[in-house]
């Protein structure tokens, strides 16, 4: 074994693997997309566009990831710029703050009914401080507002902290020199903060929303967990046409129709920050 | 300068208060959720709510003896741990070939594995399952650990790329100087070096299969997984029953994050280059 085959006898396994079980699967669920028994068709994407519940969940999916995405880049972005200035307890605030990362969605979701359900700690809350006399159903088909509200919050609480560990990974690469040269002419906190943080971190930020919207356009265990049928999404039509209603060639077209916007949600944000040629750190 | 001092004094009062309010931002719920867990039954159906645990094992008993639990918890366990040895035997061998050698072909094995990040992963569970049953591993959690592999995989290649990249080459070399072959320099000096940071990885990949909903859903049927199994019954079960089960969840992930905290930093810093 020489150091010419060695790198690619140690690649091959991974290669091999995600050929098997990322790429091929690829082909297939656009096959399975694509045929409903007897050649190419579109019949599958007609029939899941056409149900009057593609449209409902399809602006829902979209509507959750426009509220919540800005939301936890802001949120990140202040966690991040607060850390790095921190010199007593970061090791402690930043396990604090990553602790969602390892947290389910469907735990998080479960999290979030604890507090949102009939007889959950904001009823109690408002009860106790006396608001109310009994408790309310706040999770219904009535208060459709409430039902978006507990649903972005769960989001908001359980994803932050991706984006949070990749932008203080990014910051981290910022020499600390430019700071330097910035304070000795006159550039405030804030001026730092635009004209220095925010350009160099660009490939993080992209990063960062990259993997967060796509994962927004997956929402579903939240969902299934506190609004359940009552804010209905893509991922969870998907499952339903699986599993209910046993037909896997429209599953497999709202999981097309679900990689397309991510695609193109991808390919906006890499246009929008992309670093210019040669302007890298 | 009494001013400025003032200013700054008021400045730092509101930086504080803004890092315990974030804090208490993700500690709150998890605590809310810690409160129902050790109640009774009765108590966490019952309003209002305590806001102190009454310290009452009711509702994870209920969960332990709920039928097909316990089943549900085993099978998540090796689910992930399979996940975990898939991953990092298969990427940390890629991971050391990005680090240690130019190669034709990397940019193109780099593309690969940033690629699988920027799809829908669970998406594949759907033709999956098609092909699971042509070859009869549907429905077993050997089958379910395969596709969790390809969510963990990525993540396995990329950390134990920056924890090889953090190990000088000359160590390597001057094992090789004192009679060393390639694999003992690599068993003797590096891989005592990186074992720590492979055991974070292996716990990563540990919770990025612990953590699977879709996936789990879609490809196992009699052997759920407790997030497949939860989900599943959803609808159906009591309120102590789902607590009692986000919190079985949520513990093996504090004390994960807790224990990988280190790396999840650099992991994402050689990431973004």
């Amino acid at each position: 074994m020489n150091n010419r085959t060695l790198p690619y006898i140690l690649i091959l396994p991974v290669t091999i693997f995600l050929g098997v079980f990322f790429l091929y699967p690829f082909v297939l669920v656009a096959q399975q997309a694509f045929t409903t028994g007897a050649g190419f068709t579109l019949d599958n994407f007609t029939k899941v566009t056409s149900h009057w519940k593609f449209s409902t969940s399809f602006k829902n999916t979209l509507l959750l990831a426009a509220a919540v995405v800005p939301v936890q880049l802001a949120l990140a972005l202040l966690m991040a710029t607060m850390v790095s200035n921190m010199k007593k307890g970061r090791d402690l605030v930043l396990y604090v703050w990553t602790i969602p990362l390892g947290i389910s969605d469907l735990a998080a979701g479960i999290i979030w009914l604890a507090i949102f359900e009939q007889s959950g700690f904001l009823n109690s809350m408002m009860h106790g401080l006396g608001f109310i006399d009994r408790p309310t159903n706040l999770i219904s088909y009535q208060s459709p507002a409430l039902v978006f509200v507990a649903i972005a919050l769960a989001e908001i609480w359980r994803a932050t902290a991706i984006m949070l560990v990749i932008l203080v990974a990014g910051i981290g690469l910022i020499p600390k020199e430019y700071y330097e040269a910035a304070e000795v002419f006159g550039a405030g906190p804030w001026k730092r903060f635009t004209r220095i943080t925010l350009p160099l971190l660009r490939p993080s930020l992209s990063t960062a929303l990259v993997l967060r919207v796509i994962l927004a356009f997956e929402v579903f265990a939240v969902v299934q967990a506190l609004g359940g049928t009552l804010y209905p999404v893509l991922m969870g039509e998907t499952y339903k046409y699986q599993f209910e209603l046993l037909n896997g060639g429209a599953a497999a077209a709202i999981a097309l129709i679900i990689l397309g916007i991510s695609i193109a949600a991808t390919l906006v944000i890499l246009r929008v920050l992309r670093v210019p040629k040669g302007a890298s750190i | 300068m009494a001013a400025t001092h003032q200013t700054r004094a008021s400045g730092r009062f509101v930086y504080v208060s803004g890092v315990v309010l974030l804090c208490a931002w993700v500690l709150v719920p998890l605590y809310f959720l810690l409160i129902n867990t050790l109640s009774s039954p009765e108590a966490v159906n019952a309003f209002p709510k305590s806001f102190i645990p009454e310290f009452d094992l009711g509702s994870l008993t209920f969960f332990a003896n709920f039928s097909g639990m316990l089943s549900a918890l085993k099978n998540s366990i090796f689910v992930a741990a399979i996940t975990m040895v898939l991953s990092i035997t298969l990427g940390a061998p890629a991971g050391y070939a990005l680090s240690r050698f130019e190669f034709r072909g990397k940019e193109t094995f780099r593309f690969l594995i940033l690629l699988t990040r920027a799809f829908p992963l669970p998406l594949l569970a759907l033709p999956l399952a098609v092909m699971f049953i042509r070859t009869g591993i549907d429905d077993t959690i050997f089958g379910l650990a395969l596709i969790h592999t390809t969510l963990a995989l990525p993540f396995a290649v990329l950390i134990t790329f920056s924890l090889f990249s953090g190990i000088p080459m000359e160590l390597e070399e001057a094992a090789w100087t004192l009679g060393c072959t390639r694999l003992t320099a690599f068993t003797k000096v590096v891989l005592p070096l990186v074992l720590p940071g492979i055991t974070a990885s292996a716990i990563f990949a540990f919770v990025i299969s612990w953590n699977e909903v879709f996936a789990a859903a879609v490809l196992t049927i009699e052997n759920r997984t407790l997030t497949a199994f939860l989900l599943q019954n959803l609808d159906t079960s009591p309120l102590h029953l789902k607590f009692a089960g986000g919190f079985i969840l949520v513990v093996p992930a504090l004390v994960f994050i807790f224990a990988v905290r280190k790396y999840l930093f650099a992991m994402w810093g050689i990431a973004n280059r």
